[in-house]
């Protein structure tokens, strides 16, 4: 279905004037990335439930909102964020931090920190001023923007994100902070950015990556449509993450594009807990003998929150293994999805393929779809599925009341200990120290029966007068 | 006053009246058996006594430490000093043993005023119970009961028992299934624990416990009714003759009731 006639018009606004003010930076390979991209956009137009790989989540709330690329004006605003303004989202132990406001770097907030002999952690907008030759021959080159609307969209309005480049055979200890935050601006008008991250992790590398995505500010329609595309030379090791806790006007969509060479090892742990519509595009490409790939995610939502994951994992090598553990948790209305997706291509024998969906329903009217969906196309494989829906379960719970364990924190117990099987997963120390906090902000306040809706302790609104 | 005090009890369950008039007064420092066959009501009874809400209560009154028993909640009751050894100890994939039981212990001291146990104060503690049931460090940090053996369950509920130190303890069956060294340990962690200000009901179907531990009172409960008491000896005299003459022994003295 071809983009409504109204949206294109706001796009194309959007379009032309972004592509007029970014004119003197712009080199012409990436503006011809772009034009692609965005007459690709054009050309396919949002998706619509017809669509398979849409089917569970309606997007035409978002595609209603007239969203309008935070420009440079806005960045002076930003500018007067403060560090403390930020005190909520600070990572200890990262190794470096990178904060990007509305979409864009803000070095004044940042801290790169000192790093090993080669490596690159800055910018990408720096980094396609500063080395245009060694970004161009990976940027975009990964992503699929014909199959993804959304995958074009941000490409048509790449500009900036984090660029990360580990040279071969450095081993980074600490996690890597990406920090984006999306504001209400000051004008409070709805706002879109799109985040581009490439990341390149060469021979033997080994780093951890968090992408993290907060609100601040008033509520206010915000869409954030983020692409990751992390290259994994062989026998490399990296842990990438998502954290998404925006606000309840938020819109969240994200891809992250793995190539995997020989041997390597990526794992990919999301978790959504924040966001209005939130969908979660995980696409490893298993292209080297041997890969190894972990899927990790979890998911907790309640009010109308929908969180939408979907997986595709391709293997194209053989004797690879890629393993899935998705665990959700619904309360109220929420509507969470999982459809995992796994292409075995014709050259993957010996595949190993595993993929799982958990999900707890506490509420009557939240709801899960979960839908695996396999395609094999070599012969000698091993591939297994399986998806579970259940509720917090009653013998358990008693269990621990008898004890002396009043009802609230014995639920939050159990929601812990689901929600720990995903965080169990996760290798590195500071990163899971993170990660389990957020995880546990937000069941403490699943647990705990009170009408404020969800993330509500995170994203307290704040206003901009208390910024400036 | 009486430690607990049971009145007239009706009980129902899935809609089925399970428990038909249950009177039972329980003393500090007294230890209560209470036998039947298979479908009787015991574990009903212990049930209600820990309060699940599944099983409604229809008629009477339980009284616990003077207190109204029925009006209080689980944790409630527990924090009044009721623990119950589950006749099937639950699975809890994922909540470590000594983190749970910290957790109840500093629940009920939370509800009684005192402070909590970090830690540093409660692992040595805690250790010191596991040796007295012959028990692995390593349960330490398993999740509770899970992948545990039957013995190993049933062990663990005697180490919570004696780590939240209730005043009245219910072992629900506690020496099913257990080998005679298993059987012996946990008679000794239950011996242990008894004490002039602590009252035990000890439901079992078999009087191999009880030479382990010697009851003051002996109860046969047959179609939720207690149709005999008696002192120890009475759970010899079931041994030789069996439930069935019991209960048709119980019937011919009351015949209205049947
Ligand atoms: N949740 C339930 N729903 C319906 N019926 C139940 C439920 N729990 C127990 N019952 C029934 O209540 C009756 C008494 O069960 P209870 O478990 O109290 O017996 P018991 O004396 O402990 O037996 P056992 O020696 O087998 O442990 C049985 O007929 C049982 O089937
Ligand atoms: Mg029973």
């Amino acid at each position: 279905m071809a983009v409504q006639t109204a949206q294109l018009e706001s796009y194309l606004e959007s379009f032309t004037d972004f592509v007029r003010a970014t004119a003197p930076e712009t080199p012409a390979w990436l503006r011809d990335l772009r034009d692609t991209a965005f007459a690709r956009f054009c050309e396919v137009g949002f998706p619509t439930t017809r669509n398979e790989d849409w089917r569970f989540t309606n997007i035409s709330a978002l595609a209603r909102i007239p969203f309008r690329p935070a420009r440079e004006t806005d960045r002076v605003v930003a500018a007067s964020l403060a560090s403390s303004h930020l005190a909520a989202w600070h990572m200890e132990n990262a190794l470096s931090r990178l904060v990007f406001i509305d979409g864009l770097f803000v070095p004044a907030l940042s801290t790169i920190g000192a790093l090993p002999q080669g490596v690159v952690i800055d910018s990408l907008r720096n980094q396609i001023a500063q080395r245009p030759a060694f970004v161009a021959e990976h940027l975009g080159r990964y992503l699929d923007t014909v199959r993804d609307p959304f995958c074009a969209l941000n490409t048509a309005f790449l500009e900036d994100g984090a660029f990360v480049h580990v040279p071969r055979g450095i081993a980074l200890e600490r996690p890597i902070h990406l920090l984006f935050v999306s504001t209400a601006g000051p004008a409070h008008t709805p706002t879109m950015t799109h985040p581009r991250n490439l990341i390149i992790a060469e021979e033997e590398a080994q780093a951890a990556i968090f992408e993290d995505y907060v609100s601040f500010g008033a509520e206010i329609h915000a869409f954030s449509n983020a692409v990751t595309e992390l290259v994994a030379r062989g026998n490399s090791n990296i842990e990438h993450f998502l954290i998404e806790r925006e606000h309840l006007q938020s819109f969240n969509f994200s891809t992250l594009r793995i190539e995997q060479a020989r041997s390597a090892n990526v794992a990919s742990h999301s978790l959504l807990a924040g966001g209005a519509l939130v969908r979660n595009n995980v696409h490893p490409v298993l292209a080297g003998e041997g890969g190894e790939c972990l899927i990790n995610g979890l998911f907790i939502g309640s009010g109308r929150q929908h969180l939408d994951n979907y997986m595709l994992v391709e293997h194209a090598s053989p004797h690879c293994a890629s393993r899935q553990f998705y665990n959700g948790i619904l309360d109220q209305h929420a509507h969470g999805v999982f459809h995992g997706r796994i292409i075995v291509h014709k050259n993957a024998q010996k595949t190993d393929a595993k993929q799982t969906n958990r999900n707890l329903l506490l509420a009557d009217d939240a709801q899960i779809d979960t839908k695996p969906q396999l395609e094999i196309y070599a012969d000698d494989v091993k591939c297994t599925h399986g998806a579970t829906i259940g509720q917090i379960e009653d013998n358990a719970l008693f269990y621990l009341r008898a004890r002396g364990i009043g009802e609230i924190e014995a639920r939050r117990l159990l929601l812990e200990a689901f929600a720990g099987e995903c965080l169990g997963r996760i290798k590195s120390g500071p990163a899971r120290d993170y990660a389990q906090a957020v995880v546990e902000a937000r069941l403490f306040a699943l647990a705990t029966p009170a009408p404020s809706p969800a993330g509500a302790a995170e994203t307290k609104e704040r206003n901009w007068e208390e910024v400036g | 006053m009486s430690l607990l005090e049971i009145r007239n009890l009706h009980a129902r369950v899935g809609g089925h009246e399970i428990l038909k008039g249950i009177d039972l007064q329980v003393n500090a420092g007294e230890v209560h058996s209470i036998m039947g066959p298979n479908g009787s009501g015991k574990s009903t009874l212990a049930q209600v006594l820990s309060r699940r809400e599944a099983f409604e209560v229809t008629e009477g009154a339980i009284l616990f430490h003077g207190k109204d028993l029925l009006a209080m909640k689980p944790e409630e009751a527990a924090c009044e000093g009721i623990f119950m050894a589950f006749q099937y100890p639950v699975e809890i994939p994922g909540v470590g043993n000594a983190y749970f039981v910290r957790t109840a212990l500093n629940a009920i001291r939370k509800y009684r005023g005192l402070d909590q146990l970090d830690a540093m104060d409660f692992l040595p503690l805690y250790r010191e119970k596991m040796r007295l049931l012959d028990m692995d460090e390593q349960f330490m940090n398993r999740s509770v009961n899970e992948g545990f053996s039957g013995g190993e369950k049933k062990r663990n509920e005697i180490l919570q028992m004696a780590m939240l130190e209730p005043s009245l303890a219910i072992l629900d069956e506690t020496d099913s299934g257990l080998d005679i060294d298993a059987l012996r340990i946990v008679a000794q962690g239950v011996n242990a624990m008894r004490s002039p200000d602590r009252a035990m009901i000890v439901v079992t179907h078999y009087q191999r416990l009880l030479d382990y531990i010697t009851p003051d009172f002996v109860h046969v409960l047959v179609d939720g009714r207690i149709v005999r008491s008696g002192g120890a000896d009475l759970a010899l005299e079931l041994e030789e003759k069996g439930y069935v003459s019991i209960e048709s022994e119980a019937r011919q003295t009351a015949p209205a009731s049947a």
